[in-house]
């Protein structure tokens, strides 16, 4: 071993986990985990984290990088206000998301007396103000910082609005002793996304702010920096991998799909521009790196959510216990929130709604065709992202790192004969994280983007086999 | 109220007026939109392209989000009539009760005689509406008329 290593860090809301790299040969050294402490003090769980991985790969190297990412703590919880629903404000979600922020609310109008009680109570980490596009509208915009500045809400404000008035809005809330960044448009043309810089100022604030308000700089003897939100660092991650680096080939357009007790994340790294000819699109353009959050989507803070939206009956049919025995399942994952099933009945409870979660995720994450009836005939007409065409779908996150046939779950996430209208992958090579890598991928990218790159796809094993016959099959059985 | 709006607008803006252009319901002939609309920006505006296939409500989010000065919707394929119905109090539900409004195209089935189209289309609101065949220097020349007389307080000029 040549020496140089470096340590990665996830504060997450069950585990601290540690993944330790060999950055010469980009490879894993070994992992450690330990119980999430940052409600008491988060040095604790780091270091009993610590002390496993010690017990792996022996005496500790001085480690060049210490990064860490965090989710803990309830993640970086966000509000975002923008002006109309379906452009500044959508735009502002779309940054907020990327950054990796949990989003707890979006607004979007003139805020009422009513909404920022509302986004008081919400109590968020950072509020992203939107609103007009530069030289379009001032007065909502202004309107809304007058009504923030009137509130007791103590979090920092990102301004990301009609540049024409940033000024204003930063004083108006400076002058109620609020603090205000500002940074470029989210939408500074009518339908141009403009994502990036509010996502950048974002992480400076959670960098600056957030990792102290949370309690996570306590250990900060141990570590380095903690550069971003885990769900950021996940982004990070799959774009590394998607776009290569320095010349290197990456994998090209992918999706990530990220299965969680609480959410189910799917991250997609892809123009999405219509794979068929004479095709219109519609609505916003979409960001190239989008993520989205579904939040009743969960293996077991929202298993009762996963049924409801699947139908106990249609889990029924795709291999889960019959409905009757549904509730009694339900109620220990709502009990147990670290239940790992050791019958047949739970496996076969928990690789259902997996792959009810992996489908209805993935196919509100892809867009839409829809064929609208012209003089001049049929248009077909195309909302958000064509996955159609992507090459490869990653699966991470619990219950698909350990479950006995990750493939069958992944596989939902493809597209079906019987939903010809759902862009979902066609035909993608499957990846399975299974040693949970893509956060310490996207973390490293940011020091050693190199041997990230490297140590993703050396990680990242593929699964299915490439049976495409079987798993169209299976798609369609699915859906 | 819809005082401060205005004056809002135009010192933000430095005088540069914004026009949001489009093809309305499901039509999809655009090259007389877009010939329309790069003679507006080569005239100095800003304009907001939607594009064939717009909804009404998009061309209002459109308006708010950009604070535009006027709409100027197209349609050609004789089902304009339907499409614009209820635009203008689209508009005042949206916030914008007076922003100017423009139709023109082939606005109507068959052979009506273009008086009765024109007025069917200002008493839903238009401020204009033009008929096939209009050059884009005559939709100029009423665009600066318009603004004109909106700086003097008037709804619009004088036909």
């Amino acid at each position: 071993m040549s020496g140089d290593a470096a340590l990665l860090i996830d504060f997450g809301s069950t585990y601290t986990k540690l993944r330790a790299v060999d950055l010469a040969d980009a490879r894993i050294m070994g992992s450690g985990q330990g119980p999430s402490t940052v409600t008491s003090d988060v040095t604790e769980g780091l270091t009993a984290a610590l002390g496993d991985l010690e017990r792996q790969i022996g005496a500790l190297p001085r480690f060049k990088h210490r990064l860490a990412s965090s989710s803990a703590a309830g993640g970086l919880g966000m509000v975002t206000v923008g002006l109309v629903r379906e452009l500044t404000a959508e735009a502002a979600r779309q940054a907020a998301l990327g950054a990796g922020a949990k989003l707890v609310g979006a607004f979007a109008y003139k805020l009422t007396a009513g909404d920022v009680k509302a986004i008081s109570a919400l109590a968020p980490d950072i509020l992203l103000l939107a609103g007009g596009t530069d030289g379009g509208n001032d007065e909502v915009i202004q309107h809304n910082a007058g009504r923030l500045a009137d509130s007791t809400l103590a979090c920092p404000v990102v301004v990301a609005g009609n540049r024409q008035a940033a000024d204003a809005v930063a004083a108006i809330l400076a002058d109620a002793g609020k603090e205000a960044r500002v940074t470029e448009n989210v939408m500074p043309e009518f339908g141009r996304l403009n994502i990036e810089p509010a996502r950048a100022a974002i992480r400076r604030v959670f960098i600056e702010r957030i990792v102290h308000a949370k309690g996570i700089d306590k250990a900060a003897a141990l570590f380095d920096a903690v550069l971003m939100p885990t769900p950021a660092a996940v982004l990070d991650g799959a774009r590394l991998l998607a776009d290569g680096h320095g010349g290197r080939p990456g994998l090209g357009p992918l999706v990530v799909v990220d299965v969680g007790g609480a959410t189910t994340d799917v991250h997609s790294v892809t123009e999405g521009k219509p794979s068929a000819e004479a095709v219109v699109l519609h609505g916003l353009p979409e960001p190239y790196v989008k993520r989205t959050v579904e939040g009743d989507l969960g293996m077991r803070h929202n298993a009762r959510a996963i049924v409801e939206a699947a139908g106990a009956e249609a889990l029924a049919a795709d291999g889960a216990p019959a409905p009757e025995r549904i509730e009694a399942l339900l109620a220990r994952a709502a009990a147990e929130p670290g239940w790992l099933p050791d019958d047949d009945e739970g496996h076969a409870f928990d690789r259902a709604l997996a792959r009810a979660a992996v489908r209805l995720a993935v196919r509100r994450h892809a867009g839409t065709l829809e064929t609208v009836y012209t003089t001049t005939g049929p248009v077909t007409v195309q909302r958000g992202k064509d996955l159609g065409a992507v090459g490869t779908l990653i699966g991470t996150g619990g219950p698909l790192a350990h479950a006995d046939d990750p493939a069958a779950v992944l596989e939902t996430a493809l597209a079906s004969p019987a939903e010809p209208l759902s862009l979902r992958p066609r035909a993608p090579k499957m990846l399975l994280d299974g040693e949970y890598i893509l956060f310490a991928c996207g973390l490293l990218g940011s020091v050693a983007p190199d041997a990230a790159l490297t140590l993703g796809l050396r990680h990242l094993h593929p699964v299915g086999a490439g049976d495409t016959e079987e798993r169209r099959r299976g798609a369609t059985q699915d859906a | 109220m819809s005082d401060t709006k205005t004056k809002n607008k135009k010192t933000a803006k430095g005088g540069r007026r914004t026009l949001v252009t489009g093809v309305i319901g499901s039509d999809t002939h655009i090259v007389g939109n877009r010939i329309l609309s790069m003679a507006l920006e080569d005239a100095g505006y800003t304009v907001v392209t939607l594009g064939a296939l717009t909804p009404a409500d998009e061309f209002i989010k459109a308006a708010i989000e950009t604070a535009a000065d006027a709409i100027l919707v197209s349609s050609l394929y004789g089902q304009g009539e339907l499409d614009c119905r209820g635009f203008r109090e689209l508009c005042i539900e949206a916030g914008i009760d007076d922003i100017l409004l423009y139709a023109g195209g082939n606005l109507v089935v068959g052979k009506q005689p273009w008086p009765e189209v024109e007025k069917r289309f200002l008493d839903m609101g238009f401020d204009r509406a033009f008929p096939p065949g209009t050059r884009t220097d005559e939709v100029l020349d009423f665009l600066k008329r318009d603004f004109r007389a909106r700086d003097e307080g008037l709804r619009k000029a004088e036909p």
